[in-house]
């Protein structure tokens, strides 16, 4: 009941994008067209179920204070969390470089779908961002931190869906010059936001 | 240093065009509100203007120091591995700040929480390193680094200011709105709790984008 509650908190009440507007620049450069918002937003889901996991155990069994304990009782002293930020993110973009080989070994089709976008993950805001609120929040198990790690990119995936769907439709409205394009997509994001937030403070 | 100023004897290090470098990104090509970099960790630390200013600061720091280290590296670094590279700098970069802000200002360090640490992710260090830093000498990366960093931390710091002062009356923490004004003290006046949630962040953004277009009409996108 606990991981339902988490799932869904960080899909629709602590969303990624609108809670914490991480992973914006692909959000807004990515959104022209339903089809690849959605090849984008399964590619960032998948990337973030396999990264998160890896990510806390890095983290448990490395970095923390006291970490190494479990490799010799005289390690237990040391406290290697200030490397947290490099070591993420290298673990973050081998995993992709990583993924990308797999998929296009087992799966060209999903290969030729996602091909182009897999490089661009690695810097989105998002991944890293979700091994670093893993680390912060102090998730306990390793089921909670890949629970919270899917729900956030269902909730990316959804978000970035959304937002393709109106910009489709927004082509056809009339939109003061200087607000086309950038600016009437933030205040579209704004309003969406806004609308996600009536989510706030359901429990199951 | 000296084998840069043996390359570049003629130009002078603030001529005219150096000076654009670091102009430039604070007028017609703003990082945040015209390229569309580094909007992912600009916006939701700007309620408050303290740690919009320490942010913006950071940034700027870690931009030009990045792409000077980069620029000096340019011609060793292999095509292939660049991108670990650059991102092995910025990280390690990210780190050093990260510590000075813990020691120094460790209460703005905890409301940054993790957002310090996506400065990495941050667009507009890739960006300016991918389109300026590789191409170009130490010096003028390191300007156009500041250059950035800085109409970066200018948007930042409009946006806070806007944020805090409907939001809850204060400017950098000091109340601003006298008191007497608020309603539950006898007056007319009460906070906009609006502006402290985020989506409000987004739309003061897209007011300034509006503003910044209108004024400068070659911006607007078709």
């Amino acid at each position: 009941m606990e991981l339902v509650n988490l799932f869904i908190r960080s899909i629709f009440i602590e969303n990624m994008i609108f809670a914490f507007f991480l992973g914006m620049c692909s959000y807004l450069a990515v959104s022209k067209t339903v089809k690849t918002a959605l090849g984008l937003g399964v590619a960032v889901t998948f990337t973030l179920l396999v990264t998160v996991p890896v990510n806390y155990l890095v983290d448990t069994k490395l970095l923390q204070p006291g970490a190494l304990a479990w490799l010799d009782p005289s390690l237990a002293e040391y406290d290697l969390s200030f490397l947290s930020f490099i070591i993420f993110i290298a673990v973050v973009a081998a995993i992709v470089q990583l993924l990308e080989m797999i998929v296009e070994r087992f799966s060209p089709s999903l290969y030729n779908a996602l091909g182009i976008f897999l490089p661009l993950i690695a810097v989105n805001c998002s991944i890293l961002g979700a091994a670093l609120f893993v680390q912060e929040r102090a998730y306990k198990t390793l089921a909670e931190a890949t629970v919270f790690g899917v729900g956030s990119g269902v909730g990316w995936a959804l978000a970035i869906v959304a937002l393709a769907a109106i910009r489709e439709r927004l082509k056809y409205s009339h939109v003061p010059a200087p607000l086309r394009g950038l600016g009437i997509t933030f205040i579209i994001t704004g309003l969406m936001g806004m609308a996600f937030m009536s989510f706030m403070g359901i429990k199951i | 240093m000296s084998q840069v100023t043996k390359s570049e004897p003629k130009e002078a290090p603030f001529s005219k065009k150096n000076v654009k470098l670091v102009s430039d990104p604070l007028n017609g090509s703003n990082p945040v509100t015209v390229q569309v970099l580094g909007i992912c960790s600009a916006l939701a630390i700007t309620v408050k203007l303290e740690p919009a200013i320490v942010m913006g600061f950071s940034v700027l720091v870690v931009t030009a120091f990045s792409n000077l280290i980069t620029s000096l590296m340019r011609n060793l670094i292999p095509n292939r591995i660049r991108i670990i590279v650059q991102l092995v700098v910025v990280a390690a970069l990210v780190i050093v700040v990260d510590q000075i802000l813990k020691a120094y200002v460790y209460d703005v360090s905890k409301q940054l929480s993790v957002f310090v640490g996506l400065i990495i992710t941050n667009c507009i260090l890739m960006g300016r390193i991918e389109a300026f830093a590789l191409a170009n000498t130490p010096w003028k990366s390191f300007l156009d680094g500041i250059g950035n960093g800085a109409g970066y931390a200018a948007v930042l710091i409009i946006v806070a200011f806007i944020r805090e002062l409907l939001g809850s009356g204060q400017l950098y923490g000091f109340q601003v709105i006298p008191e007497s004004w608020y309603l539950h003290n006898g007056g007319w006046y009460s906070n906009n709790g609006m502006m402290l949630l985020p989506p409000m962040a987004l739309i003061v953004l897209a007011v300034l984008i509006w503003v910044q277009r209108a004024k400068f009409r070659q911006l607007i996108e078709d």
